[in-house]
């Protein structure tokens, strides 16, 4: 091979480099869900309340109308594609999904791997008690009492920022928790807001309404790396869906409590 | 062993542990005088055939004795604000703990009673000893004096129990030990102390039983 020839397979080369860099930019996933008339959503199947199996056997929760909202803003077929918590992103990556709506948190080693829409569910530990109870901060706790399961994320984190004035009753499991709360043995319990609605969603004894958080991981879209089109056609979704209450109603439906003003 | 054992680990929550013992002994004292006297109660009642006390008693005993503990104690505290009653969860334990030992204490105490031979009352009445006295040192003395150890078990074995309160967040010592496991994740160190402790409360709350029943239950032979 003499020189001339090596240099022009190099640049022939460079050339197919070139253009194999620039196909993702082609292969637009939100192209070819307007194309094939499908989108195909990652959603948990055993995670209540936001992706379960129904009665009639269809997946139903949180993140299956969160999916059919932006489905149906796009005018495609929603397709539903039961994962798990650990291969949800692999489901992404690989391209097997175009959105995944899982209840997934944010944190850097997942943004490092796919891109995140803003925040489209509550997913936060904070103090909870009945509707006429005042407590925007853990300082309007002094002088009542709090259960809480011990050793959990809320206990920790309570028991940091409590004054000594707040009495924290520690019960073994979230279940003793919810009973001392229920039977009015503590006038507040800390829990997740899935709990909650869990709870709320069971039994009218004693609503549990949010006071204020202790730990927010709210839940975000992913979506695959540099697919910008589709991350902001999601966003613009669910803002939409924000202001016109078709996101609250979800939330209503699902969680039992109005959005969180701050999602 | 990968195993580091590490018992400094438990030494900043000593207090927690005195605290938590305190609690244990304070209920276990209150639970077994109200419970005992509440057994004598019983028991005479029952030995006797008091209607329709002793009936009642009966039921009582049955309920109790057949049920576990840990379910009167939840019945207490998270059944009974059904019904308007909420007691917090010091006032639940004393009482499921007095309510416990009663039942087994009327039967323990009724026992004795009925082991005293009918001649020795009768004995008693005719050296015009009244019925207070003869209640007191012919029935009562002799009989606590013959199940006296019975009963002792019995108070070792509901101060052990109320390890079970616990479980609606009564600050005694296993309360203190679960608390502690929660935080450090220390379980062999932490249970083995407590453990160790509840032993020596059981050995103490013995002691201190057998020295009562010398004292008191026993007749003293005096001339």
């Amino acid at each position: 091979m003499n020189r001339r020839t090596v240099l022009s397979f190099l640049s022939t080369s460079a050339l197919a480099l070139d253009v194999f860099a620039s196909l993702p930019a082609h292969a637009d996933v939100l192209d070819n869900v307007k194309k094939s008339g499908t989108l195909r959503v990652a959603v948990p199947q055993d995670f209540p309340p936001f992706g379960t199996v129904g009665a009639d056997m269809k997946p139903q929760g949180y993140d299956i109308d969160m999916a059919a909202l932006i489905a149906k803003d796009l005018g495609v077929k929603l397709e539903l594609i039961p994962v798990s918590s650990t291969n949800r992103i692999p489901y992404i990556t690989t391209g097997k999904a175009d959105l995944v709506i899982s209840s997934l948190g944010k944190n850097p080693d997942r943004e490092k791997v796919i891109d995140f829409s803003v925040a489209y569910a509550p997913f936060y530990n904070g103090v909870f008690g009945p509707a006429d109870a005042k407590a925007a901060s853990v300082a309007d706790l002094a002088g009542k009492t709090v259960g809480v399961t011990r050793g959990s994320v809320e206990d920790l984190e309570l028991t940091k920022i409590a004054p000594a004035a707040v009495t924290i009753k520690r019960f073994e499991d979230n279940n003793s928790t919810i009973s001392a709360y229920l039977s009015g043995q503590t006038q507040f319990a800390a829990t997740g807001n899935v709990v909650a609605a869990a709870l709320n969603e069971r039994t009218k004894l004693r609503p549990l309404t949010p006071k204020f958080l202790i730990k927010n991981s709210p839940c975000f879209v992913g979506v695959n790396k540099g697919e910008a089109a589709l991350l902001g056609k999601v966003n613009e979704v669910i803002a939409k869906a924000k202001k016109d209450g078709s996101l609250n109603q979800i939330a209503q439906k699902w969680l039992h409590n109005p959005l969180p003003a701050d999602l | 062993m990968a195993y580091q054992f590490d018992f400094s680990a438990i030494l900043p929550y000593s207090g927690q542990l005195a605290s938590g013992i305190g609690y244990t002994m304070l209920l276990t004292t209150t639970g077994a005088l109200a419970g005992v006297a509440l057994g004598i109660l019983g028991a005479v009642l029952r030995a006797w055939r008091i209607q329709p006390f002793a009936w009642l008693f009966g039921l009582y005993v049955e309920l109790i004795r057949n049920t576990p503990f840990i379910v009167q104690l939840f019945f207490i505290f998270f059944g009974l604000p059904a019904l308007g009653l909420r007691l917090g969860e010091g006032t639940a334990a004393v009482l499921a703990v007095i309510i416990n030992l009663a039942a087994y204490s009327t039967e323990i105490i009724r026992a004795g009673i009925q082991a005293i031979p009918r001649g020795q009352i009768e004995a008693a009445g005719s050296l015009a000893m009244t019925r207070s006295q003869i209640f007191r040192h012919v029935v009562l003395r002799p009989a606590l004096q013959k199940v006296w150890p019975a009963l002792s078990s019995q108070i070792v074995i509901v101060m052990l129990g109320t390890s079970v309160c616990s479980q609606i967040a009564a600050e005694e010592l296993t309360f203190a030990a679960n608390f502690i496991q929660s935080r450090n994740f220390r379980a062999f160190e932490t249970y083995i102390i407590v453990a160790l402790l509840y032993l020596a409360l059981s050995v103490g709350l013995r002691a201190v039983l057998a020295r009562i029943g010398s004292r008191f239950v026993v007749r003293r032979r005096t001339a």
